[in-house]
């Protein structure tokens, strides 16, 4: 007869024990209650999602699959409210009671909110859930004032993520310095100095006494009297252990439900694990000694008790890309017996301190550099006497080959601190278990599945020792910056790059090639809603003189004739200009337009300034042109009016960049006599309705697009079709046409995440689209204001004949 | 060749040329691809050894341009062809400097083709 253990929390702590009691031979028929409705996910890097670097899809820890697969019941959503622990029962929010002969707690902790007024307020928020997270990437955007409470990793994680978000963010923090906690006052300084250069205002010494405004949030109040406008404000003021079902079930309970080195609580029947738990006077808000105290208890509940959770030295990695800092153990060098080795490079803002005491590492803390915390870590474990070494203790190690490094690493030693994993566990996966990707390494040891900070380590590892050694490596968009696009887009976006050259200074080789400089232009525009710094060094020729290069050397000129309407005084204006610049060719275009082909460079604004028409983008990776059937006007089939709308479409996205050209149609009636289903976006009218078509293509391969959405109006078949090409625009690759780009995602995405997305990704996409068209213009408008000497054949200031 | 002083003629303000750019000049009869490297400048005849594509056009990247027409790489200080590889093709290239804002070029290999033609 099987036992049944329930478990109360579906966090990291809670279910990373149940995979360690699965490691075991067990007799559980294990039910895992979760008040959150998601699958376990890592917490920690919910920063991350916060600050756009990863989706909720890349922080989940165990999908439902792995629940089935392995017999857990799940309840999701439903929160304990009660336990009764002579009978052994618990009560769920439902009301509904569940039995059990164990019981696990792992109820981690609840954010603490510091006393003071109007903390009810709308506006006002935590950061501890998913669903927090969602909540605040939904309100941040660039009007909002963002203040967050509390200058500790937390604290400073979102301030991060709300920055990276749009937000003007504030930092108060009640200490005179930030993480106090894990540094001493100049490691403070310094990543301050740090925040306040990426544009976080950070305010010390401020003790918050009131939250303003009238039911929502519009500003803080301190102690000193001052005030602060905010719209929204964050509280990651530090957390409290949730012990509130440990009271309940009449468990000795401290700050924490108190546990013992076995990890078991007053009642033999009952154990608790992780952030609300307290062992030896200690309490724990970070992820490795949770992992430990996992491993601990699942070895005495499947009554194998043997192993102690002996406590941790704490660690800390703070988790903002480009702000690097950890610390772990004692920093305060002021205690007897201890005694501090500094590095201090300011101009980097790299500081760097080791406390030892008889020459045992005893803390460490390293900003703007933490590539050796390893190291660290492992000296603070073996309590090596490191007496030898003090010279080279803050250097980094002798070798730069990583491969040395880690053929030097005993086998003990930890890889991955927050999961436990050390070399050996490694090895024994690549050798045993045939492991040859980080992917299956994850999954196998779970090793680097918490902060992430040995992914490094990880990696090497599996290069120097695995036989068939897959490298994850994206497409990188070329040797010259070695990213996949989408990091790069994610790069930008983050660290609010704007310019080509700073892309290329700090993520390449800061020259740049004719592949990557054209892309990375395209890439800084879109993701800045075209606020970016328009280098034209980075642009092809065509792009400098908004004209086609021909084999020549001369351009064509394809004037924009929206729809394929023109007039008798626009041909007539064409025909003059043709015959006045000796146009060697006037050509149809298949686009119903017009080309003048063979025009010299320094002539072409000239022809613009006589054309008076707008440029037709015929040259770029941008809006070519809406091809239109008659339609409703003339036509005596039509049944929408295809001119009308084919002629406002291309009004409404002419002018801006695409990953590719972009070729439009829109036809009156299904006979489809402007083929707009083969184009990378048709409207094709019937009677009473559009149908709204993406991806087609007749060119290298033909393919029938696919449709997008059918609805009753032109206004809606239009904002189909930008929502359509704005997701285009941020998502697609550089030179992916939307036929590869529609393959690549699946129509079914495509469709979720643009018409059928919700209200408010659809307005983000149409508000972002909007900037960038308010920020674009025509590009021919240049020959009045030229921003360089890019249409001038530059005319010698001495002759040669002078010379000879 | 000759590289002294009445060999290099003034050919336009320095700041006519952009960071990353080139912009051609004829000089006699040959039409010259002068580049702004950033710190310095660089000149090569204006021709792509491929199909005659002009160099001034290209992209800069360090210390290469790439023609517009087919992508042909090549090195601005030597004129070798550095893409694509194993192309013996070279470019005549010319020395340039820069004195109190003007950009001068070394016309000496100019004036001797021409003087032979």
């Amino acid at each position: 007869m099987k036992q049944r253990l329930v478990v109360v929390g579906n966090g990291m702590a809670g279910v990373a024990c149940v995979e360690q009691i699965l490691k075991h031979d067990h007799n559980f028929d294990i039910t895992i209650f979760g008040d959150e409705t998601y699958v376990n996910y890592n917490r920690i890097m919910l920063s991350s999602v916060l600050a756009g670097e990863k989706e909720f899809d890349d922080i989940v820890l165990n999908d439902i699959d792995w629940y089935k697969t392995n017999g857990i019941g799940t309840k999701l959503g439903r929160r304990i409210t009660d336990i009764d622990a002579v009978a052994r029962t618990v009560t769920d929010s439902t009301g509904e009671v569940t039995p059990y002969e164990k019981l696990l707690l792992a109820t981690g902790s609840n954010p603490l909110i510091p006393r003071m007024e109007g903390t009810d307020k709308s506006g006002v928020f935590v950061f501890r859930t998913l669903e927090d997270t969602r909540q605040l990437i939904q309100l941040s955007g660039e009007d909002v004032h963002a203040v967050v409470i509390g200058g500790g990793l937390l604290g400073l994680e979102a301030a991060r993520g709300l920055q990276v978000r749009g937000c003007k963010v504030s930092v108060v923090h009640l200490a005179d310095t930030l993480m106090e906690r894990q540094l001493d006052a100049a490691g403070g300084t310094y990543l301050r100095r740090k925040m306040e250069a990426m544009g976080v205002d950070v305010l010390c010494g401020k003790s918050t006494t009131a939250i303003l405004g009238n039911g929502h949030v519009e500003g803080l109040r301190f102690q000193d009297g001052s005030e602060l406008a905010a719209n929204l404000v964050v509280i990651a003021a530090g957390i409290r252990p949730n012990v509130e079902l440990g009271r309940k079930a009449g468990l000795a309970v401290n700050r924490g439900i108190v546990v013992n080195d076995y990890m078991e609580t007053s009642d033999p029947n009952v154990f608790a694990v992780g952030e609300c738990t307290e062992h030896n006077g200690q309490l724990f808000g970070l992820v490795a000694p949770l992992f430990e105290q996992g491993k601990v208890l699942a070895a005495t509940i499947t009554g194998r008790r043997g192993p102690e959770f002996k406590g941790s030295a704490p660690a800390a990695k703070l988790k903002i890309m480009g702000v690097e800092v950890f610390s772990a153990g004692q920093f305060d060098e002021s205690m007897p017996g201890m005694e501090a080795i500094r590095y201090e490079d300011p101009a980097q803002g790299v500081y760097k301190k080791v406390v030892l005491r008889d020459g045992v590492l005893e803390g460490v803390i390293l900003v703007g550099d933490t590539s050796t915390s390893h190291r660290y870590v492992e000296w603070m474990k073996s309590r090596e006497n490191l007496s030898a070494k003090r010279q080279s203790l803050l250097l980094p190690p002798p070798s730069e080959d990583k491969g040395l490094d880690i053929a030097q690493m005993a086998d003990h030693e930890t890889v991955c601190g927050c999961t436990g994993v050390i070399k050996a566990d490694i090895i024994h996966a690549i050798h045993q278990q045939g492991v040859c990707t980080l992917a299956q390494l994850k999954e196998r040891t779970r090793a680097s599945t918490g902060c992430g900070s040995c992914t490094q380590l990880c990696t090497s590892l599996l290069r120097a020792v695995a036989p068939e050694f897959q490298e994850e490596k994206p497409k990188v968009l070329c040797d010259c910056v070695p990213f996949a696009q989408d990091k790069l887009r994610e790069i930008i976006r983050t660290q609010k790059l704007k310019s080509v050259q700073e892309v290329l200074d700090i993520y390449g080789n800061g020259k740049g090639c004719e592949v990557c400089k054209p892309a990375i232009s395209y890439l800084v525009d879109v993701v800045t809603c075209g606020g970016h710094e328009e280098d034209r060094s980075a642009r092809f020729i065509n792009d400098r003189v908004h004209a086609n290069i021909q084999n020549d050397g001369t351009f064509s000129v394809v004037p924009r004739m929206r729809g394929g309407v023109t007039t008798p005084s626009e041909l007539r204006r064409i025909a003059d200009v043709a015959e006045k610049y000796n146009v060697p060719m006037v050509k149809v275009t298949g686009s119903q337009r017009i080309d003048l082909l063979g025009v010299k460079k320094e002539d072409l604004p000239k022809v613009w300034e006589e054309l008076g028409m707008p440029s037709g983008q015929a040259y770029s990776k941008g809006v070519r042109m809406v091809k239109t059937c008659v339609g409703t006007q003339f036509c005596r089939f039509g049944t929408q009016d295809s001119i009308t709308t084919g002629i406002e479409l291309e009004r409404r996205l002419e002018n801006l960049y695409t990953p590719h050209k972009t070729k439009m149609a829109v036809v009156g009636c299904p006979r489809n006599c402007a083929e707009a289903t083969v184009k990378d976006i048709g409207l094709v009218g019937q009677d009473g309705s559009w149908q709204v078509v993406v991806g087609g293509a007749a060119g290298k391969g033909v393919r029938k697009a696919d449709l997008l959405i059918t609805v009753e109006t032109t206004e809606a078949a239009l904002e189909a079709a930008e929502l359509f090409f704005q997701y285009y625009r941020e998502n697609a690759n550089y030179l992916e046409r939307t036929y590869d780009f529609v393959e690549r995602h699946g129509i079914e995405k495509v469709r979720r995440e643009t018409v059928y997305a919700t209200d408010d990704m659809r307005a983000k996409l149409l508000d972002r689209l909007k900037k960038s068209k308010d920020r674009s213009s025509d590009a021919w408008l240049e020959r009045r204001n030229p921003r360089t000497t890019q249409f001038v054949q530059i005319e010698p200031i001495a002759t040669m004949e002078a010379r000879l | 060749m000759t590289h002294d002083n009445s060999n290099w003629i003034a050919i336009t303000n320095a700041s006519n040329i952009p960071a990353r750019e080139g912009r051609s000049v004829s000089v006699g009869h040959t039409e010259i691809a002068i580049f702004n490297l950033g710190e310095r400048f660089a000149a090569l005849e204006n021709k792509c050894p491929h199909r005659g594509g002009p160099l001034a056009d290209g992209i800069v990247g360090g210390t290469t341009v790439t023609c517009p027409l087919h992508n042909w790489r090549v090195c601005v200080d030597t004129g070798d062809v550095t893409k694509p590889a194993g192309h013996s093709a070279c470019v005549r290239s010319y020395a340039v400097k820069v004195n109190e804002g003007i950009v001068y070029l070394n016309v000496a290999e100019v004036v001797e083709e021409e003087a032979a033609a």
